[in-house]
């Protein structure tokens, strides 16, 4: 063991054993992020902010909670609801924020998507990503179960039917996930376990990883330039900080953050006090009843696009099914994300707006997921069923076009 | 030399043990969602059917759903492939989930028919949609006759016969 | 500027996504109904025109009501208790104290007439159907007779002050004897196997209805069900506008009773965060300024 001098402060008695200077240093003061760069840079920060408060709203939800089918929708609707001093806020909290942390994700992708900053080795960033996109998904899916209302139910009933259409071992694969026939109380205990544990352990591993996935390539900027960080970081150091490309994490680029987060939290309180019936249906506040479907079945918003892709095959195709064709392509528009850094084949890192081809592709796929995710809510019949293949076939299709697209650009940009 | 391979070979029977250990362990974790013993037997419903009357739905519940047993009176036409013969009557015996949304119609013992109130789907006595959305007829359990008892959940010579004229059609 | 025009561009693509799957979504899936109509215009069996004589009323209510019905406030308790009523007549009969109140008196004098045809429950009651509603038509009465009675009605209704006990009051009288509210303790009045025999199914209980159905909805459904649920049979009661404010009013104080602790605590919570972003704002911009 190394030998201690006596400590002549308490940050010197820290730093002694834990190193802290040099880890504030490293984590804070000489983390450098891009100065060209605009309020979508602050999505990080906000959905760290926004998982912070959903995991304390939780904690304290679970205090009073029961997970029992029994007990669950009135534990939700008159003890945290009525009964506890705030439990409708953190509830409101909790449900809107759920919701909100989506729409910051998808903000956070897509503004990822228009700048390109999933390639030229950014790739694992992406992929750290989407993977958390995937754990909230689930999180997002196995919490809305919980107060179980008749929107619990059913979307559980309808999203855990999808794993029936696996060839060979879907009926059992179902039953399994179920633990039962039906969605019943053996489903909601195994849930509950999902979303107060599992899948949050992993999605704080996620983060971690994902942050950690940012410390080598480094943050993109507005105009997809590469550029030394080393070099200058040496130039913000020796005062020259105007003329430096980079800015600290700390206080610089988290001033920016939090003044983006405070017009945020703005809306988000709006929402949680005023305007939350959007993330809280209203069938929800009807109990569970396994014998009574209602009249519409959808899931939450954010899954509507995807489960538009599902049921918008609904006729049979060379002789598959359309709920076959439908399973398939929903696994295909889940997946397809994941591996978006290799179906760009085109170098260039740039916004969108300076890619010749690409650009058209972005704003086809912001308008075909507008449309899938409202029609994902529509009732599918007549004119809307029609709607909802065109438009799967669309995504389908602008995915399968990307390799080709790029690839143009790229031949056209390199012959410049 | 010797020293070398034995340590690869120590190496490797570690590994293997070690991943034993592993696979195992993820087996007991999978079990622990099955689902429990009592589910699995309470997957099957039995229902006596000689005490029912004629014309007056009965309904009986099967893994979380409604399952439709009527009886038939003299003057109800059998539906080949899909009502029953249990002693000297015929039955109809189906998932009581309109084939549209899954809600459950209300029989019309005046009319001898099933309507749905939700979209208004129209099924007949044995469960043929007649009218409105639904796409399909309702679905047959499967089942098993034993005697005057029914037993849903099993696939009887009776159900798959039935199956097996549905799939032929 | 730049980045306005980005804030621009997301608060456009966000917003044709919020309509098309909130505003619109519902506008699709529960269409705009009729307006409720308080005042029953489509029963016209009763000239309601004619002035009651309550005295003679007070008659005419000895004579044919009082042998099913408890009028308690004018002195006529109840024949029995609810368990053996309901098995009389398949529900328990309504306390007739506060009906010259809570329901309206065209409503009032049309039911009596013929209850099957205010109650809009026609559907339920055909001849084929072989159901019957527990209460006869009093269509052989004269329309003087039948709005005597009404004036009766009215003249021994308590007089009321505004306010929560009013409005559990009246939730009890018109919706207690088949609907639970189990958040305020409520049990309907009619045993519930009573009640499943004669609705067809067990009434909901309405503790959240308030946020499940949400005012919107209630105000025309408790006001006629048919326009929403065709073929419900739930009848319609015919409150007046002012009985039915205070049903909605006691269900959202069950159902959602903190809500005005959450209206007042949302402006301070906006308040502070506006303070919040103001200062955020304020510290970027001396921050910013060193390395710009």
């Amino acid at each position: 063991m190394a030998e201690f001098k006596k400590a002549d402060s308490m940050l010197e008695w820290f730093d002694q054993r834990l190193g802290v200077v040099n880890f504030v240093k490293v984590m804070m003061t000489e983390y450098w992020i891009p100065k060209n760069i605009n309020f979508l840079w602050a999505m990080g920060v906000l959905l760290t902010v926004l998982f912070t408060f959903l995991v304390v709203s939780g904690i304290f939800l679970l205090m009073y909670y029961k997970p029992d089918v029994n007990m669950a929708f009135d534990s939700v609707n008159y003890t945290i609801m009525q009964e506890v001093a705030y439990g409708w806020l953190f509830r409101h909290i909790h449900a809107v924020g759920a919701s909100v942390v989506f729409l910051v994700i998808y903000i956070h992708m897509f503004t990822g998507i228009y700048y390109g900053s999933y390639k030229k080795g950014r790739e694992m960033i992406w992929v750290s990503g989407m993977l958390l996109f995937m754990l909230f998904s689930a999180e997002g899916f196995s919490g809305y179960m919980l107060p179980w209302g008749q929107m619990s139910y059913w979307a559980a009933y309808v999203i855990t039917e999808i794993f029936g259409g696996i060839p060979v071992i879907g009926d059992e694969l179902v039953v399994w996930i179920r633990g039962n026939f039906y969605v019943s109380d053996s489903t909601l205990t195994r849930f509950f376990m999902l979303h107060v544990l599992l899948i949050p352990l992993a999605i704080i591993g996620a983060i971690v990883f994902h942050f950690y996935a940012l410390r080598f390539p480094h943050v993109n900027n507005e105009e997809g330039e590469f550029f030394d960080f080393d070099e200058e970081a040496k130039k913000y150091l020796a005062g020259n900080k105007k003329e430096s490309k980079v800015v600290p994490f700390w206080p610089v680029f988290l001033s920016k953050d939090f003044f983006v987060l405070g017009f945020f939290m703005l809306f988000f309180f709006y929402l949680v006090f005023f305007h939350y019936n959007f993330a809280m249906d209203p069938v929800n506040f009807d109990k569970a009843d396994g014998l009574k479907t209602p009249a519409h079945i959808y899931p939450e918003w954010y899954f509507l696009w995807s489960y538009e892709v599902l049921r918008g095959f609904f006729f049979e195709i060379a002789g598959v099914s359309g709920k076959d064709l439908g399973l398939m392509a929903f696994g295909f528009a889940n997946a397809i994300f994941l591996v978006l850094p290799w179906l760009d084949r085109s170098p260039m890192v740039k916004p969108a707006n300076q890619r010749p081809y690409f650009k058209y592709w972005f704003w086809f796929l912001m308008a075909d997921l507008i449309v899938l995710t409202v029609y994902g809510k529509l009732p599918p019949t007549g004119a809307n069923a029609w709607v909802g293949f065109a438009s799967s076939m669309t995504f389908l299709a602008l995915f399968i076009a990307l390799p080709f697209i790029t690839k143009a650009e790229a031949k056209k940009v390199g012959g410049k | 030399m010797m020293d070398e391979s034995r340590r690869g070979f120590i190496g490797k029977a570690f590994g293997a043990v070690a991943a034993v250990g592993g696979i195992a362990s993820l087996i007991a974790m999978k079990k622990t969602w099955d689902p429990l013993p009592s589910v699995m037997s309470a997957g099957f419903t039995t229902v006596d059917v000689s005490g029912l009357e004629a014309n007056k739905l009965e309904i009986a519940v099967w893994r979380g759903k409604p399952v439709f047993i009527l009886k038939y009176t003299a003057d109800m036409k059998p539906t080949d492939g899909r009502s029953v013969k249990i002693g000297d009557h015929y039955f109809s015996v189906m998932i009581g989930l309109c084939t549209h949304l899954g809600c459950i119609p209300a029989y019309r013992a005046d009319q001898h028919d099933f309507k749905c109130a939700c979209h208004g789907g129209e099924f007949t006595d044995s469960g043929v949609q007649k009218f409105g959305p639904p796409p399909r007829p309702l679905d047959i359990p499967p089942f098993k006759l034993d005697g005057v008892t029914l037993v849903l959940g099993e696939e009887g010579p009776e159900y798959k016969a039935m199956m097996a004229k549905a799939g032929g059609a | 500027m730049k980045e306005f025009k980005i804030l621009a561009v997301i608060a456009a693509l966000v917003g044709i996504t919020y309509y098309g799957i909130e505003p619109y979504a519902h506008h699709i899936m529960h269409p705009e109904v009729a307006p409720a109509d308080f005042s029953f215009k489509t029963l016209k069996n009763v000239d309601t025109t004619l002035a009651g004589n309550a005295e003679n009323g007070k008659v005419l209510v000895e004579a044919n009501c009082i042998a099913c019905h408890a009028i308690d406030k004018a002195g006529y308790p109840a024949i029995m208790p609810n368990a053996d009523a309901a098995a009389s007549y398949g529900v328990v009969p309504p306390d007739l104290s506060s009906s010259g109140r809570i329901y309206d008196k065209n409503y009032l004098a049309n039911f009596i007439f013929d209850p099957v045809s205010a109650m809009h429950l026609e559907g339920k009651y055909t001849p084929e159907s072989g159901k019957q509603f527990p209460m006869p038509a009093y269509n052989w009465m004269s329309p003087q007779e039948i709005m005597d009675i009404v004036a009766y009605l009215q003249s021994v209704t308590p007089k009321v002050t505004e306010g929560k006990e009013t409005n559990k009051a009246t939730f009890e009288a018109a919706c207690g004897r088949c609907h639970d509210m189990k958040y305020a303790g409520i049990q309907a009045t009619t045993p519930k196997d009573n009640l499943k025999a004669y609705m067809g199914a067990t009434p909901p209980d309405l503790s959240q209805y308030i946020k499940s159905r949400g005012e919107h909805y209630l105000h025309s459904f408790v006001n006629d069900p048919q326009v929403l649920l065709h073929g419900t049979s739930m009848p319609r009661v015919g409150l007046t506008e002012k009985a039915q404010e205070e049903v909605i009013a006691y269900m959202e104080e069950i159902g959602d009773s903190k809500k005005a602790e959450r209206e007042s605590l949302g402006i301070w919570v906006m308040l502070y965060t506006f303070v919040f972003a103001i200062l955020a704002y304020l510290w970027k911009r001396k921050i910013w300024s060193e390395v710009h």
